[in-house]
């Protein structure tokens, strides 16, 4: 990997110059722009979000970039609070004349509806817990590095007669929020990704690797991976669908997982929506699942507060299968009697808050132990096109995707054509049987989250597709 | 903005650009939803910037910025072109535009009421009226409704001399309610599920759909699945409504025919296709009176997928994708339409905004209407499962196996609709499931949905689809699988 002195180099040898975030006393200025106009406009509170992205991404295919792209914006969102009334304006201009007329649109919205008897006063100054997920190597990580570290991918997948595709993707990000009582919280992070599928003949496989430092992976080993279980893939066999021994690797675990998020806003329970409604505090899942929510993780990313600026607290949601706590916005909180705990999202909304942190706790045992483990079973790379089919039993759909193979006798022994699964998730949490260690895992269903591998029984199958 | 697009062409050109092309784009969105009677969300969003592609030694290269000074645009013209000649360090091929001509003209959509221009008042009032009208249903527990519109001015300039003005006016709205009953969940959704229908369309299109009308119509629905018998397990006669018969054709016909998921440009993301190049004019996809067309044009309607110009500065068009059965078409773009031996792109690039990539997108991916009667298709239905509005939808990465759930079905017996189902669900492969279809309702039953979510790129874009469908039955179908076995 290299240095990011060495990156840099690169990076103004080719021309494309990685581009700069604007200072935090730019974002200042800004909103204290925004919070000197709309004091003359008759807004009794006002709140300034600024957000800014640099995001660059190579796209590849058929073992060549096929696109390659790289994006820079900034915009300011502005909600005004005037006689009970909340509304939210957002503009990517930034002279006076466009912020004022955002500021005047959130008002004009504002007035147009009922007074809001739930609506609160904004937060005052807050105190937050300082993380740093910002990787200069991420930052500047220029076009050219990337295009030669997707040649070398590209290049392995053609000596073995394979075809590549996927994505190299860097960036940088950040946010200031800021309310017209004093509060003031900023965040910046990178983030980089690494996704390779290799398909030989009608077989695939895939991997990907995601990190705020674009070098806590190497591009070239996932690429090798990809390679190695796209080879074992070729002629699948055809199995009858049914119930399974299943060993899901941890993207396939976070995919299916991933929709339980919602299920832990307080306003989601309030709403009757929630598949924990009137399971709160009851033995639902197996005693081996606990669930965190932590934005302080070291493998986390995101700000360390919320939609309104309060703190994100840690939260244990799930306690050995029982479902213990859930997250509440300041509004969710006020209603049911509770404190908040910084999961809210920008006013005005309907849906209230939610966990984007979770981290489930790990085991000891690991994917080759599961596998060794197993007299017959299925060992699934990734699922895809995941929905769910009752909101309640928490059944999914979905199908697998880019490498399933058959488990006997403790090894895996052959490729097998993909599934349709129909499965519920409180079923299938009740049946964990082994988990290996949590890590950071990255899919195309969920947000990135802390899970582990996950040996589960009788894992439901409904039907077979044709490759 | 001419003056915007012709610097960053002319950098572009200076800097070794072989082709480039530009969009600036103005984006107004305004969102309202309510939840229980109170107001959810209230926002306006406003965003306007500059995106170049580029061709430079063999390779494209991409960049965009908000920075819209003659500065701005020049750093972000040299840095697409930068990129470029980093995506040529791994060229295989050449890249060969199919030829198109130059266009310099202004185009509108036609509205009759701009949605920006009717009060907040009126709009949120109505809103508020549909969400009482529901929560009077005893056992509603949450009801839900939105309106979403969209004006979006767009400005594509080519070095090749086109310059083309769009503009857009996008309308949306729905509503929904569910009922928490007895350790089950029961939604109903009106006129359509995921936030209802949405149209090239003013406001005029919100007035046509007489939202309070039919909030208690829902609501008691919602409320009466719980009693309603489950839908049974079995391969059966299956009539779909016509929004779920939309989103159909919107996952197993308008995706496989994407000629970039069928090149494998997608195979890490969306997926490929089943519809492999050989199969063009061979393929019998559905029973002879299956035909489906990609139609931009006004002509076909005011869906998400008419425009005038595609992102790449191409005409709209209409292609035969299906005709009499038979598989005839694939969306292509200038880069791919030489590959299946067109001279011509079919005109389907289409971009989220100034700062992505237009890649190609369905257009109005529609079922042409058939011959019958609605009332006669179910009166001529001995034993069946009709099945309405879109629960849940899952597809293979080829698009061949498929399952969907929708919100309510009825059973059908003797030719009368006979009792209320709930938790319907019915599944397939692609062909078989087309191949199976022996009636479509005619004209006077065909809506052009719209689909406003669909996902596809990396960075991911949303983008707005038109599907043009009408009630149709189909034969032989796995009915219930999504609840069997749990």
């Amino acid at each position: 990997m290299k240095s990011a002195a060495k990156a840099k180099k690169l990076s103004n040898a080719a021309g494309a110059r990685a581009p700069e975030l604007l200072p935090e006393r730019e974002l200042r200025r800004i909103m204290d722009t925004v919070l000197r106009l709309a004091k003359s406009t008759g807004a009794q509170e006002t709140e300034v979000h600024v957000d800014e992205v640099a995001d660059a991404l190579t796209r590849f295919a058929n073992n060549a970039i096929h696109q390659n792209v790289a994006e820079q914006g900034l915009t300011v969102s502005i909600r005004t609070v005037a006689d009970g009334r909340t509304a939210r304006a957002t503009t990517n201009r930034i002279d006076e004349d466009s912020l004022r007329a955002a500021i005047d649109a959130s008002l004009s919205l504002a007035h147009s509806q009922p007074k809001d008897a739930r609506l609160l006063p904004m937060p005052a100054k807050q105190h937050y817990r300082n993380v740093n997920r910002f990787s200069k190597s991420s930052a500047v990580l220029s076009a050219d590095e990337r295009a030669r570290a997707v040649r070398r991918a590209c290049d392995l997948a053609f000596k073995h007669g394979q075809v590549a595709a996927g994505i190299y993707s860097n960036g940088q990000s950040q946010s200031a929020l800021g309310n017209s009582r004093g509060l003031f919280a900023a965040y910046r992070e990178t983030h980089s990704q690494f996704s390779i599928t290799v398909q030989e003949g009608t077989a695939a496989s895939w991997a990907k690797a995601n990190s705020a430092d674009v070098r806590a992976y190497d591009p070239q080993k996932l690429a090798a991976r990809a390679c190695e279980k796209a080879h074992l893939a070729v002629n699948a066999g055809e199995l009858a669908p049914g119930r399974y021994t299943v060993i899901l690797e941890p993207s396939a675990v976070l995919d299916l997982v991933g929709f339980l998020f919602y299920d832990f806003a307080a306003t989601a329970l309030q709403d009757k929506r929630s598949c924990l409604n009137d399971r709160m505090g009851k033995q639902l899942f197996g005693p081996n699942i606990t669930i965190t929510d932590d934005a302080y993780h070291p493998l986390q990313q995101g700000a360390p507060f919320d939609g309104e600026g309060l703190p994100r607290q840690r939260v244990l949601l799930l306690d050995r299968g029982i479902p213990r706590n859930l997250v509440y916005s300041r509004s969710a909180a006020k209603a049911a009697g509770k404190q908040p705990t910084g999961h809210g999202f920008a006013l005005p909304n309907e849906y209230g808050e939610a966990p984007m942190n979770l981290v489930f706790a790990g085991g000891d045992s690991s994917v080759e132990k599961m596998v060794a483990s197993t007299e017959r079973g299925l060992l699934v790379t990734r699922l895809w096109y995941i929905r769910e089919v009752d909101p309640y039993e928490k059944i999914m759909t979905g199908m697998t995707r880019d490498g399933l193979f058959l488990v006997e006798n403790g090894r895996v022994t052959s490729a097998v054509r993909n599934f349709r699964f129909n499965q519920s998730l409180i079923e299938m949490l009740g049946n964990v049987a082994l988990l290996g260690p949590a890590v950071r895992a990255t899919g195309e269903e969920a947000f990135e989250m802390v899970v582990p591998a996950m040996k589960v029984n009788n894992f439901h199958f409904s039907e077979v597709t044709k490759f | 903005m001419w003056d915007l697009s012709t610097n960053a062409l002319d950098t572009a050109r200076l800097r070794g650009a072989a082709y480039g092309d530009v969009r600036v784009m103005h984006l107004r969105q305004r969102d309202l939803t309510t939840k229980n009677g109170q107001v959810g969300t209230l926002s306006q969003i406003e965003s306007i910037g500059l995106g170049i592609r580029v061709l430079a030694n063999g390779g494209w290269g991409f960049a965009s910025t908000d920075r819209l000074t003659r500065e701005g645009v020049a750093a972000c013209a040299a840095q697409a072109v930068s990129i470029a000649k980093a995506s040529a360090l791994t060229k295989r091929e050449e890249v060969v535009l199919a030829p198109e001509q130059s266009y310099v003209d202004s185009w509108q959509s036609p509205f009759r009421k701009d949605p920006f221009e009717i009060p907040l008042e009126t709009q949120l009032a109505l809103l508020l009226a549909a969400d009482a009208e529901m929560r009077r249903v005893k056992g509603v527990t949450l009801t839900e409704t939105d309106m979403q519109f969209r004006k979006i001015d767009s400005w594509f300039a080519s070095s090749t001399g086109s310059r083309i003005h769009q503009r857009k006016v996008i309308s949306g709205c729905g509503i929904a309610v569910t009922s928490f009953q007895r350790e089950e969940i029961q939604k109903r959704s009106y006129p359509n599920s995921f936030g209802g229908q949405h149209a090239l369309q003013g406001y005029e299109l919100v007035e046509s759909l007489d939202l309070v009308k039919n909030a208690p119509i829902i609501a008691e629905e919602a409320a009466a699945l719980h009693s309603a018998s489950q839908c049974p397990e079995k391969i059966g006669t299956l009539i779909l409504g016509a929004s779920q018969l939309g989103l159909q054709i919107h996952e197993s016909i308008g995706h496989p025919i994407e000629l970039d998921r069928v090149l494998g440009q997608e195979a890490n993301f969306a997926g490929t296709s089943f519809l492999t190049l050989d199969q063009l004019n061979k393929l019998k996809y559905g029973s002879s009176i299956v035909n489906v067309v990609a139609d931009a044009r006004l002509d076909h309607g005011q869906g998400l997928g008419t425009f005038a110009y595609d992102d790449e500065g191409v005409p709209a068009q209409c292609t035969d994708i299906i005709k009499n059965g038979q598989f005839r078409g694939y969306l292509s773009n200038r880069e791919t339409a030489h590959l299946i031996g067109l001279n011509r792109s079919s005109g389907t690039m289409r971009t989220e905004s100034w700062n992505r990539l237009p890649i190609i997108r369905m257009t109005n991916v529609s079922l042409l209407p058939g011959t019958w009667d609605y009332d006669d298709l179910i009166a001529d239905t001995h034993d069946g499962i009709l099945m309405e509005t879109n629960r849940s939808w899952s597809i293979d990465d080829r698009r061949y196996q498929f399952q969907f759930s929708t919100e309510i079905g009825w059973e059908i017996k003797g030719g009368k609709k006979v009792r209320m189902l709930k938790n319907p669900s019915y599944s397939g492969i692609t062909t078989e499931f087309w191949n199976s279809c022996d009636a479509i309702c005619k004209f006077d039953h065909w809506t052009l949905w719209g689909t406003p979510n669909c996902g596809k790129g990396q960075p991911m874009q949303t983008m707005g689809t038109g599907h043009g469908a009408s009630p149709s039955r189909f034969r032989n179908v796995r009915i219930g699988t999504a609840f069997s076995n749990q």
